[in-house]
């Protein structure tokens, strides 16, 4: 299809796409490995974390968790970024209106920048997998430990990191059709994935029904999908409900994200 | 037709932005829409291009409903300035709308070629100066040949020769039998290489004709001595100061008439309307 085509030309040679996304490899790499590589040869380690689970976390077999560990808070925040911009900045760059009068349906444009950043999304889980992977095969063969390759757990893993990233490139493409730039759009969803939800779940345990909302928002969900598939250990992973229920609001969350954007999107005028 | 409106009607609030307009633009020919800042041209073509929906009237893009895949893809624009992506080249963003309209790549060197800009192509459009930008806008907008051309303001921002170039840049497709709606505030442009004029001023069409019609009958000037022999002589004349007005298209024979009797003729020469002053009594904004 012309359109992801097209999309997926712009994003591929958007500096943004490769800072955002190289921001986050390091980020990975340092909070997943390089800290805890240090934190287990000579560190001071008092926190809640044993040598042996910090061992545990560094092992290749359990790269997947390493994966989904990050995604419900900083690494679903530089997705929800990378498509608020994507999908804000067209409208002060006048893109949106040389894409809508381009040919196809506004559907089929829609369509195409979902596409295309469904297929960035699918890039940087898969490359987050392989540079993490490499540093555990890395720390593993310094430390000469007995290691193994990830078994079918990761698979589930990265399906799940694969939803929870999806449902925060929703909410960034959500946030940047709703308010049509890319400033607001992006403020707003960092305030949003990193403060609110965390300063509900600090009210949360005053309040019960505010507790039980938290659970399920939408970063409340993406935590409770990474904590179920083994993601512990990280801020914003969270243990409350079965993996299933979780993911089932992310798909939710996706629908509805997608859904009123792409209405937003075909009905309003663009001026 | 390439394009008719009918009572087209856009309201923001209560206050009609476009109010009522009915216009019509042929196949083959250059179509001037002026009118002054606000008037209404800008959204007008967006409601032609399925931007912006009217609040009532219909309009009819080749012969297909305004927005729609088959009229979009038969009409190039650029409207109220170019949308490119700043940190993409020239060539690229030419890539990218050509992928979105399904064009090959090839016509993307074309349209390049057409508009001067080969050289540039592979600069960033953020370093791009005001007329390349523009010149890049119209490159997109021949993509994939459409038939109808629509430039909002294709001028705007441009210096003198930036404009000289636009002109001609629009008058060498029109030469090939490109039908082009071209927006402007600017008289001179309009006249300069419209076939046709529609008239915009508050949202409502005032005027549509050819430029000649819209300037009316020509009048002589007439500065002779003594000048009220020649006013006496040449019946329905009217004296403005020491000139004469004449509705008269034969200007031989009332040298003529006037050398015969005795009167010394210093000048005879058509005393054409402008648009300008047509516009300014049409649109109220003198
Ligand atoms: N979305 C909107 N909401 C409210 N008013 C609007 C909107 N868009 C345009 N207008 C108003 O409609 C009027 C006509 O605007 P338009 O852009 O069509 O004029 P124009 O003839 O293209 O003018 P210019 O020569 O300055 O480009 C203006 O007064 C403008 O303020
Ligand atoms: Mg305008």
């Amino acid at each position: 299809m012309g359109s992801v085509k097209a999309e997926l030309l712009r994003l591929w040679k958007w500096p943004a796409t490769w800072v955002l996304i190289g921001v986050w490899l390091v980020m990975t790499l340092t909070f997943g490995y390089v800290f805890n590589y240090l934190a287990l040869n000579g560190g001071t380690n008092r926190g809640d974390l044993s040598q042996q689970q910090l061992i545990s976390s560094m092992q290749p077999e359990n790269v997947g968790a390493a994966v989904v560990r990050g995604l419900p808070m900083f690494g679903g925040a530089i997705v929800l970024v990378l498509a608020a911009l994507a999908v804000g900045s067209g409208y002060g760059w006048g893109t949106w209106k040389t894409t809508l009068t381009a040919g196809p349906r506004r559907v089929s444009a829609m369509a195409g920048t979902l596409g295309a950043l469904g297929i960035v999304v699918v890039v940087l889980v898969a490359l987050t997998f392989v540079v993490d992977l490499g540093a555990a095969v890395a720390v593993a063969s310094l430390e000469g430990w007995d290691w193994n390759l990830p078994g079918w757990a990761a698979v589930e893993a990265l399906g799940a990191a694969l939803l929870i990233a999806a449902m925060w490139t929703g909410f960034g493409v959500f946030l940047g059709v709703v308010t049509r730039g890319p400033a607001l759009a992006v403020g707003l969803g960092l305030m949003w994935a990193i403060v609110t939800e965390n300063l509900l779940r600090g009210v949360g345990s005053l309040l019960g029904p505010v507790e039980s909302l938290t659970k399920v928002l939408p970063g409340g969900s993406a935590g409770n999908l990474a904590g179920a598939v083994g993601g512990a250990g990280a801020p914003g992973v969270l243990t409350d409900l079965s993996g299933t229920t979780a993911a089932l609001f992310l798909v939710g969350y996706v629908v509805f994200f997608v859904g009123a954007a792409t209405v937003l999107k075909v009905r309003r005028d663009l001026v | 037709m390439i394009v008719t409106t009918e009572k087209l009607t856009k309201r923001y609030g209560d206050r009609a932005v476009v109010d009522e307009v009915s216009l019509s633009v042929r196949r083959g020919e250059v179509y001037g829409f002026l009118g002054p800042n606000g008037a209404g041209k800008t959204t007008t073509i967006r409601m032609l291009l399925g931007l912006v929906k009217p609040t009532s009237g219909t309009a009819e893009v080749l012969g297909e409903a305004p927005g729609t895949p088959r009229a979009l893809l038969k009409v190039g624009s650029l409207i109220e300035g170019p949308g490119f992506y700043p940190y993409l080249s020239g060539r690229d963003n030419l890539r990218v709308h050509a992928a979105r309209r399904g064009v090959t790549g090839t016509h993307v060197e074309a349209v390049l070629e057409q508009v001067d800009l080969v050289g540039a192509a592979s600069e960033k459009f953020r370093r791009y100066s005001l007329g390349m930008k523009q010149r890049l806008g119209v490159a997109a907008a021949l993509l994939g040949k459409p038939e109808l051309l629509i430039l909002d303001e294709p001028t705007n921002g441009l210096d003198p020769a930036g404009m000289a170039d636009m002109r001609d840049l629009v008058r060498a497709l029109a030469a090939q039998g490109q039908t082009v709606l071209l927006s402007s505030h600017l008289l001179g442009e309009v006249e300069e290489i419209c076939d046709r004029v529609g008239v915009i001023s508050r949202g409502r069409l005032v005027a549509e004709s050819t430029v000649e019609q819209l300037r009316g009958d020509t009048v002589l000037l007439v500065r002779a001595d003594p000048i009220e022999k020649a006013h006496v002589l040449i019946e329905g004349s009217t004296l403005h100061g020491d000139v004469l007005h004449v509705r008269e298209t034969d200007a031989g024979a009332l040298v003529r008439t006037l050398v015969h009797a005795d009167v010394d003729v210093q000048e005879v020469r058509p005393l054409r309307r402008t648009l300008e002053e047509v516009f300014f009594e049409m649109t109220g904004a003198a």
